[in-house]
């Protein structure tokens, strides 16, 4: 075995402790447990997994194109099909998926991807159509686009929606250019956005990107926003520079602000509008609807609360619904239905008549079809009563998580009353010398993917885990004791931790020097390091 | 030669109309090991409060706002290279950049190390 990566569990090296770990195999694999090298080393270098003409090269259509012919041939791998497909098999078998276990990623809402989703996705009538195809062709594709922004409206209790944002990011730029136009309309040059401490990172950097100037709002001592400093910085009236404010409710600390309706109150006293992100949906939807909380505009990833994948297969769709205030300014194209039914699709040519304050175009196309197929199949096959319920125990599982782990892991905001979707814990407990990466890289040992770390950041050494509605109570409780198995370990000074994972692929990489010294391409010519003795790894 | 702090962290070392900065040895402390510094450009004019540089550690990336108005005149070019030099001298040879001062009353309002002590201590 050529493989150059010298740090980890192999399978030859079996689980520590193993009595029979001296015992060798001739592969170096063990059972199914490969030891896959790179791509590179694979193969002698010259085969080909395609039978190419042999008849050689076509002549050049413009000799002057000449000076850009390769002098040599690329170092490609060099494979067959089955030798490529089976690398790749592999590797997928060491990663981990929501079809495999439970994704406590907070702030991410990774829930489980219904394979009926899947089957409408895929017919031919929504999968195989092209977006430059004659609108009276695709007639029901606009029609599903029409009933999914019909009950998303309807969920958030808004005026409009913007299907085309292709991610929550780019919903968020959508809401904000929403927003400019709507001071541009009435000739107000505001230039700052607020956003609170405890925002996504994507807020600030968002508002920067359509070129305001960013301000932070301090949080209360319970995680929520501080409305008497929010409303010192808005000023009085009307000349007040604050363009908007940009909330995430529920907020990154798993809390709802419960003072929505007065920060909303204030902002728009002061002549700005709300921006909601929409990250944390999945924890309010049939319950809350945010046009009643004052919200202006609220971007919706559908591959959160709607169950689309994440990514989208590439792109994304986040969707933004717009109050009465915003609704004139959204984006082309846009979807609507005629007074004789006809669902029709609104470009350029049509902005004069059908929406003639539009802020312009801010994708080529309508949005991700593939997206909304799947999210309008969740939403149609749980129904309202369904959503509601998805909601209930959506937050029902948080706080399960958040109290079966009261005395063994800090939970800076457990007296703030109940989490909403996700369970936020803090390093604040652990002894000295143990730290979240710790418990995070114990949990990988234990068969979980962690939780998020690290976020939001105005909790020290911050966990936050958001198991989401998908996991069953037997689910829940074995990720429950592992989680607490792993932080008694941390408590009892357990110095093993320090290097857990112990039985995953790869032990604990160092990851501020892929930080610093990323290596980013094959290296095949440089002498690998010195493997480290077995004792050092720990893996015997 | 005094060297003053501010609430975010920033120290700034001045001599004369020219300041240092960098962040404090509490600063690098909280962010963990420090994997990249985006540093403001020489010649840029700041105000104070601006932010000016990023710092990237393995667990955040953290604005740098500048203690002090000016005219930026140097930056330290070993950060490109050897970030880790915030976290082994954050008070010394790992300084960002240096500033020719426009208005030194501002650092008026700035905490000298005794009160920044307390104030760290405080948190």
């Amino acid at each position: 075995m050529n493989a150059p990566n010298t740090s980890g569990w192999r399978p030859a090296m079996g689980p520590a402790g193993d009595a029979e770990a001296g015992l060798a195999t001739a592969s170096g694999d063990r059972g199914l447990m490969v030891e896959e090298p790179l791509i590179f080393e694979l193969g002698a270098g010259n085969g080909c997994g395609v039978d190419f003409d042999q008849s050689g090269p076509e002549p050049l259509p413009l000799p002057s194109l000449s000076r850009f012919l390769r002098k040599s041939a690329p170092a490609l791998p060099g494979l067959s099909e089955p030798d490529a497909m089976r690398h790749y098999t592999r590797l997928s078998r060491q990663n981990y998926a929501i079809d495999l276990g439970p994704f406590p990623l907070g702030s991410c809402t990774m829930k489980h991807n219904p394979r009926l989703n899947e089957k409408t996705a895929r017919l031919p009538g929504f999968a195989d159509i092209h977006p430059l195809q004659p609108q009276q062709t695709v007639r029901g594709a606009f029609e599903v686009i029409h009933q999914l922004a019909h009950w998303l409206i309807t969920l958030t209790g808004m005026e409009a929606v913007a299907m085309s944002p292709k991610a929550g990011a780019h919903g968020e730029l959508c809401g904000l250019l929403c927003i400019r136009a709507a001071h541009d309309a009435r000739g107000s040059a505001r230039r700052v956005v607020l956003v609170p401490e405890s925002a996504h990172g994507t807020n600030p950097a968002t508002a920067a990107f359509a070129g305001y100037r960013v301000e932070s709002i301090p949080g209360t001592a319970d995680g929520r926003v501080d409305l008497a400093a929010l409303k010192a910085r808005l000023g009085g009236g009307r000349d007040s520079d604050v363009a908007g404010v940009m909330i995430t409710n529920p907020n990154t600390c798993g809390l709802f602000e419960r003072d929505m309706r007065a920060i909303s109150g204030a902002v728009h006293a002061a002549g700005g509008y709300v921006y909601c992100d929409g990250a944390n949906f999945n924890a309010i939807v049939g319950k809350v609807r945010p046009g009643d909380l004052g919200i202006d505009a609220m971007h919706i990833n559908l591959h959160k609360t709607f169950s689309t994948p994440h990514g989208g297969g590439g792109p994304g769709s986040g969707p933004v619904v717009l109050s009465a205030a915003l609704a004139p300014f959204a984006p082309l194209p846009f979807v609507t239905r005629d007074t004789d039914g006809t669902v029709r699709l609104v470009e350029e040519e049509d902005a004069p008549a059908d929406g003639p304050q539009t802020f312009g175009r801010m994708a080529a196309f309508h949005g991700q079809m593939g997206m909304f197929t799947r999210a309008l199949t969740y939403i149609l096959s749980h129904g309202a009563d369904g959503l509601r319920q998805v909601a209930e125990d959506a937050v029902l599982n948080a706080n399960y998580v958040l109290r079966s782990l009261d005395g063994v892991l800090d939970a800076p905001f457990g007296g703030s009353g109940p989490c909403m979707h996700e369970a936020l814990f803090s390093d604040a407990g652990l002894p000295e010398g143990f730290s979240t990466l710790d418990i995070a890289k114990g949990l990988i040992d234990e068969g979980f993917h962690p939780m998020t770390i690290y976020f939001p950041l105005v909790v020290h050494g911050a966990m936050l885990v958001e198991p989401t509605e998908c996991e069953s109570r037997q689910g829940l409780d074995r990720l429950i004791a592992s989680l607490r198995a792993v932080a008694e370990r941390a408590l009892a000074g357990d110095e093993t931790l320090k290097s857990a994972p112990r039985f995953a692929p790869r032990r604990r990489l160092d990851e501020t020097r892929a930080a610093r010294k990323p290596v980013l391409t094959w290296q095949g010519h440089v002498q690998p390091p010195a493997a480290p003795s077995l004792s050092e790894t720990g893996g015997g | 030669m005094s060297r003053y702090f501010t609430r975010d962290h920033e120290w700034i070392e001045v001599e004369g109309d020219t300041g240092t900065v960098g962040i404090t040895d509490y600063a690098q402390g909280q962010l963990g090991d420090i994997t990249f510094v985006e540093l403001p450009a020489a010649g840029q004019a700041v105000k104070k409060g601006d932010s000016v540089s990023v710092v990237d550690s393995v667990k955040a990336a953290s604005d740098i706002y500048t203690p002090a108005s000016g005219a930026v005149t140097d930056v330290n070019h070993a950060l490109a290279d050897e970030p880790e030099l915030v976290n082994a001298d954050a008070e010394a040879g790992g300084w960002l950049y240096r500033l020719k001062l426009s208005d030194p009353g501002e650092l008026g309002g700035l905490m000298d190390r005794a009160g920044y002590e307390e104030y760290v201590g405080g948190l």
